[in-house]
């Protein structure tokens, strides 16, 4: 059985904030919701099927259920970190193909920015009862040096270069010129950005993403709903998920879930990384991007750092545009999670309502991957590919 | 440049981790090996990662291996460096390497066991490594 064909994604909405002293946490979620209900053309009643993750207040789903006063017949609280919300596309199309549920909504929101969180350079401990905290927590792992341990060796085992990392977010830099939402609107130089101050070795801070609040949702329904819609038709074709961990100790940080959840996309939806048109590639730190397109078979192994050089990700100039909002690291990462914005881009770009100076001519088939969690220790992949028909 | 020394929060012992623990407080640091398929682990817990069985037996590592990968937090105060280390025996753990030019470390470095005190006065030692 496949979800090839099964389901839809009906409506999208990134909601514009970037910093949300004035909103709740809930609010940020129900606004999303209602904006991406309002693009796809329903109404909250429509909804029978919800999926949320950890960014989400109270126990599971069940708090924002009753904040929003769904009624629903499918639930889904999948936690993967960041690329939850890529496999949430995946689930829901699932469900709507087992007949569950009709009209799946998913959000996501968060306030780091208004909270003041330490996001990238404190330790975050997930609780003592956790078997792995013990071993890791008392050594300081933060998001930022966990991936940097990644960019290490990969350099050490390909030769990937600081300047070929910084070609990942001068393309996120082009395209953020055009998006008025974008934290980060300046276009960089490679100069710059290995010129910016050492965050942890060898990541610089410009290698790594923006600290935003915010939110976004996504629709995804049924063919026979979707038809109904005046929405023009995104077509979900394939999806993948799978963990990568320690291994028990045998440790292999040059790679990620993706060389698993990417062929399982592939193969549902019958094509190949040459065939797609753009890719939406999650974005924490610009060594996250350079893996996830090895992984997922843009390029070869070990060369990636020489496929992303020279601009071959900026819309119009490169072969793969990818991130045409300008990304995680350039635009927005809601929640300190980029997984829902960048299947929010994908959609926009099958649509042909990416802005102007970086929509992909004729993109009729798109990417979306998602990395949660850490790629330095644990961490959820989830891909889905997506057609406009 | 050699900086002073991060304080580390005490690991918190469990009914899965107390042996690997009061073994640190006697100097010494475990890996589980497994009595059904041989192959050893870490971070060590009553069930075998590779081949699912429960009959381990915690043994004691020589404290040597190499720098798998590294990386200095310069935004922390003090900054430190975090590494993966490869052990002689197998396993590659997380940890911290002390005592040591936070400029020149190197993937391949050889490293040496030395167990670092933790912020509890009751609270175990946890194994850092220097260069060897």
């Amino acid at each position: 059985m496949s979800i090839n064909g099964k389901a839809y994604i009906a409506g999208v909405y990134e909601h514009p904030t970037r910093k949300a002293t004035d909103k709740s946490l809930a609010q940020l979620h129900a606004e999303s919701a209602l904006g991406a209900l309002k693009d796809a053309g329903l109404t909250k009643d429509d909804v029978d099927g919800y999926f949320c993750a950890g960014d989400a207040p109270g126990l599971g789903p069940l708090s924002l259920v009753d904040y929003m006063g769904l009624k629903l017949k499918h639930l889904d609280a999948t936690e993967t970190g960041g690329s939850s919300y890529v496999l949430h596309v995946g689930h829901a199309a699932e469900a709507i193909a087992m007949g569950k549920c009709s009209v799946a909504l998913i959000t996501l929101a968060g306030r780091p920015r208004a909270e003041g969180m330490a996001t990238g350079t404190a330790p975050r401990n997930y609780g003592s009862s956790a078997p792995d905290v013990a071993f890791e927590f008392p050594f300081g792992p933060t998001v930022v040096n966990m991936y940097a341990m990644c960019a290490q060796r990969h350099m050490y085992e390909y030769g990937t270069t600081s300047e070929q990392l910084a070609w990942i977010k001068v393309a996120a830099s082009h395209h953020a010129q055009y998006n008025e939402n974008a934290m980060l609107r300046n276009v960089v130089t490679v100069d710059e950005v290995v010129n910016s101050p050492m965050i942890a070795d060898p990541l610089h801070r410009l290698d790594c993403c923006v600290i935003s609040d915010g939110g976004g949702a996504i629709i995804v329904t049924s063919p026979e709903v979707a038809k109904t819609l005046k929405r023009p038709l995104v077509k979900v074709i394939g999806a993948g998920e799978a963990p990568k961990h320690q291994m028990g100790g045998k440790v292999d940080l040059t790679y990620s879930g993706a060389v698993w959840s990417g062929p399982m996309a592939f193969d549902e939806a019958h094509v190949k990384p040459t065939d797609i048109k753009y890719a939406s590639i999650y974005d924490s730190f610009t060594i996250t991007v350079l893996m996830q397109l090895e992984d997922l078979g843009f390029c070869e192994k070990g060369k990636g750092g020489a496929f992303v050089s020279d601009g071959n990700l900026i819309a119009g100039t490169g072969k793969l545009p990818f991130n045409t909002d300008g990304g995680g690291l350039c635009n927005n990462h809601p929640a300190n999670r980029g997984g829902l914005t960048k299947v929010i881009e994908a959609v926009r770009q099958l649509r042909g309502e990416a802005h102007p100076n970086v929509q992909v001519q004729n993109c009729d088939l798109a990417l979306a991957h998602g990395t949660g969690g850490s790629l330095g220790t644990r961490h959820g992949s989830a891909t889905v590919i997506m057609e406009r028909e | 440049m050699t900086v002073k020394q991060r304080a580390f929060p005490s690991p918190i012992a469990d009914p899965d981790t107390e042996q690997f623990w009061s073994a640190a407080k006697n100097g010494k640091l475990m890996v589980g090996s497994c009595n059904s398929c041989g192959e050893k682990h870490y971070y060590p817990r009553g069930i075998c990662p590779h081949c699912g069985a429960q009959d381990i037996t915690l043994v004691e590592a020589s404290g040597k291996g190499e720098i798998y990968s590294w990386s200095v937090l310069r935004r922390a105060d003090p900054p430190f460096a975090i590494a993966y280390v490869t052990l002689d025996e197998g396993p590659t753990m997380m940890t911290n390497i002390i005592e040591c030019d936070l400029d020149t470390l190197a993937i391949g470095q050889r490293v040496k066991l030395k167990f670092s005190e933790t912020e509890e006065a009751d609270g175990p030692p946890v194994p850092t490594f220097v260069l060897d």
